[in-house]
């Protein structure tokens, strides 16, 4: 269940500089990619690995790369996203500062892959301790000769630069993100084309998720059937789960892809905090449905944490205990949407503060009959009526806690209180 | 007026680029930096080095939470309000602060001194609850550590 990849060198003391990097392995596989391999082989073997895309959605990463068209004439981008925003995840942030390297020699490595020649970590503007961490592994990279112009002797040029966002969840997306890169609002724009043929300056670019590129180096390291092995078919690899609420030990566990749910809370995380019952679990950060403690017996791959009608998305788990109102949940949840909500699209601006605002009426006690009606009518007009999934983001969540949990909403509007308390403190 | 020794760091941020306006986030957070707030005759200054009219300055600087188109007082306090850190005891934090400094979500203490912000999920859910002190995280806080730290800023 733990396997130690990504997290190997994390807790040991100075992991974030290049000696420890070095010391355990680090940039081996650049060095061996660039002398032995052509950029083909690189992206060959990323596809062999059944790596998937951390960032959410889970998209093939070699496949991803080989969408750059080629011979076009024009620059190649890359974009590492590190704008780590759904709540409940917090996995990336851990990788940038403790062992920013591992991020770098991915990056560099993808670059490679692409025909990439400079690339951007675009990391959340709160995280102002990692964006100072990764800018001192790159100076170091820089001058170890890791990274800028001709990369170790191999005549391939490779930049990185951090960027630093500013606040807004919005910016994870990768079309908003590219926007933000370009000194403009966080809007998302409107696909087809895809920033794979039209991306940052109107070029081929590739945007990755921090996780997935910090793979890149082990799968060169040690194979693409070892990474492969590691979890269920077409889920390859360890994931890292950020888990948070009423759980004894909250943190960041990397296990195998399709490890138990229950396996992850019970015996890595020790289980509900205070020995209380379970109530609901987020598996995937607050934009996936909500599951009950029923359905916990789920492995953690992509396709069998969708057959329980949620997604793995980032990773993000949320416990929730027995006292936890649901409602006051979903309102939670609802009002970071409404706040988040960029605004081009009408559904999504006009339709999550709605919904917001109906959530915490019930909440108060003030809810009407018909309320939860509303909601889920609110929820089918702005799902995949949007540019971007922000909206979908949105409605997924509300629509689960009302089908999962609907007597705690019915006894909000009927009873005019709570069924639960102390939940919240 | 822009000084020297900031030229000379727009400069450097001007060469990550192939197109100047994309230091447009970089060159807002540091002048904000270094006078608190963006002004509109910050915004105007940062128009002129990327050659843009005002507005393009207004509209970023108006998307993006962390940009402060009105003066804030010496420790911006931002309670995170998300899920998770609710769950473990965020809610409390935050009644703590507003009972303690008189003050509640966009407002500063009459000698300027703190500004509380309520935020929205900081990355940090594990060591939740969270308050982002200027540029720190803050993790794990109660109230008793949360009295230690806001007796430490002054
Ligand atoms: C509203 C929204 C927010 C997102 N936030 C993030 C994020 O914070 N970090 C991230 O890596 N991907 C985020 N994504 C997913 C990205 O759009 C993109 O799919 C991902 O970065 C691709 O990288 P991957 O293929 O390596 O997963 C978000 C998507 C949406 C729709
Ligand atoms: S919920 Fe507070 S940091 Fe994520």
């Amino acid at each position: 269940m733990e396997e130690r990849v990504l997290t190997r060198n994390i807790g040991r003391p100075g992991s974030e500089t290049l000696k420890a990097y070095r010391d355990s392995g680090g940039y081996t596989a650049l060095s061996r990619a660039l002398k032995e391999m052509s950029p083909e082989d690189v992206a060959e073997r990323v596809t062999r690995s059944g790596l998937r895309g951390r960032g959410g959605a889970g998209f093939p990463t070699g496949k991803k790369w080989s969408f750059i068209p080629k011979g076009t004439g024009k620059q190649i981008y890359l974009c590492v996203n590190a704008d780590e925003s759904e709540p409940g995840t917090f996995k990336d942030r851990l990788l940038i500062e403790k062992d920013p390297h591992m991020v770098v020699e991915g990056t560099a490595l993808a670059a490679y892959a692409i025909g990439c020649r400079r690339a951007y970590i675009y990391i959340r503007g709160e995280f102002v301790h990692g964006a100072r961490v990764l800018e001192g592994a790159l100076r170091e990279a820089r001058a170890a000769g890791f990274l800028g112009r001709d990369v170790l002797g191999s005549g391939v040029d490779i930049e990185i630069h951090v960027h630093r966002g500013a606040g807004a969840y919005i910016c994870g997306e990768e079309t908003a993100l590219i926007e933000s890169l370009e000194g403009k609002r966080g809007h998302p724009r409107l696909k087809p084309p895809f920033p794979a043929v039209v991306g940052l300056y109107g070029c081929p670019t590739v945007v990755n998720n921090v996780e997935t590129l910090a793979c890149v180096p082990h799968i060169i390291e040690r194979g693409p059937e070892w990474f492969a092995s590691l979890g269920p078919p077409n889920n390859g690899g360890t994931k890292l789960f950020s888990v948070s609420g009423h759980v004894s030990r909250p943190g960041v566990y990397e296990v195998r892809m399709g490890t138990p749910l229950r396996a992850l809370l019970d015996e890595q995380c020790g289980g509900v905090a205070g020995g209380r019952r379970l109530k609901a679990v987020i598996p995937g950060g607050s934009s996936v449905p909500v599951l009950t403690a029923d359905d916990i017996d789920v492995a953690l791959d992509f396709e069998s944490v969708a057959a329980k009608g949620s997604m793995l998305g980032s990773g993000g788990v949320i416990v929730m205990d027995e006292r936890t109102c649901m409602v006051k949940a979903g309102a939670v949840v609802a009002r970071f949407y409404a706040h988040e909500s960029c605004g081009q699209c009408t559904p999504c601006r006009e339709g999550t503060p709605w919904m917001e605002r109906v959530l915490w009426r019930i909440e108060r006690g003030e809810g009407q009959s018909g309320d939860l009606e509303l909601l889920l009518s609110m929820c089918v007009n702005i799902f995949g009526r949007c540019l971007c999934p922000l909206g979908d983001a949105a409605a997924m969540p509300v629509r689960s806690y009302i089908q999962r949990f609907r007597d705690e909403f019915e006894y909000h509007i009927r009873e005019r209180r709570c069924l639960a308390a102390g939940g919240f403190s | 007026m822009i000084s020297d020794a900031t030229r000379a760091r727009i400069n450097e941020l001007f060469e990550r680029y192939p197109d100047r306006r994309s230091a447009m986030i970089p060159l807002l957070l540091l002048l904000q930096e270094e006078r608190g707030w963006l002004s509109p005759e910050t915004m105007r200054e940062a128009g002129e080095v990327l050659d843009l009219p005002p507005v393009r300055i207004y509209e970023v600087a108006t998307f993006y939470t962390m940009l402060r188109t009105r003066p804030c007082g010496k420790y911006l306090l931002q309670v995170c309000r998300n899920l998770s850190c609710s769950l473990v005891g965020g809610e409390g934090v935050l009644r703590h602060i507003e009972k303690r400094l008189g003050i509640h979500d966009g407002q500063t203490t009459p000698d300027g001194c703190f500004t509380l912000m309520t935020v929205e999920c900081l990355g940090s859910c594990g060591t939740g609850p969270v308050v982002q002190v200027n540029g720190d995280y803050h993790e794990n806080l109660d109230v008793a550590k949360l009295d230690k730290l806001l007796d430490s800023l002054t």
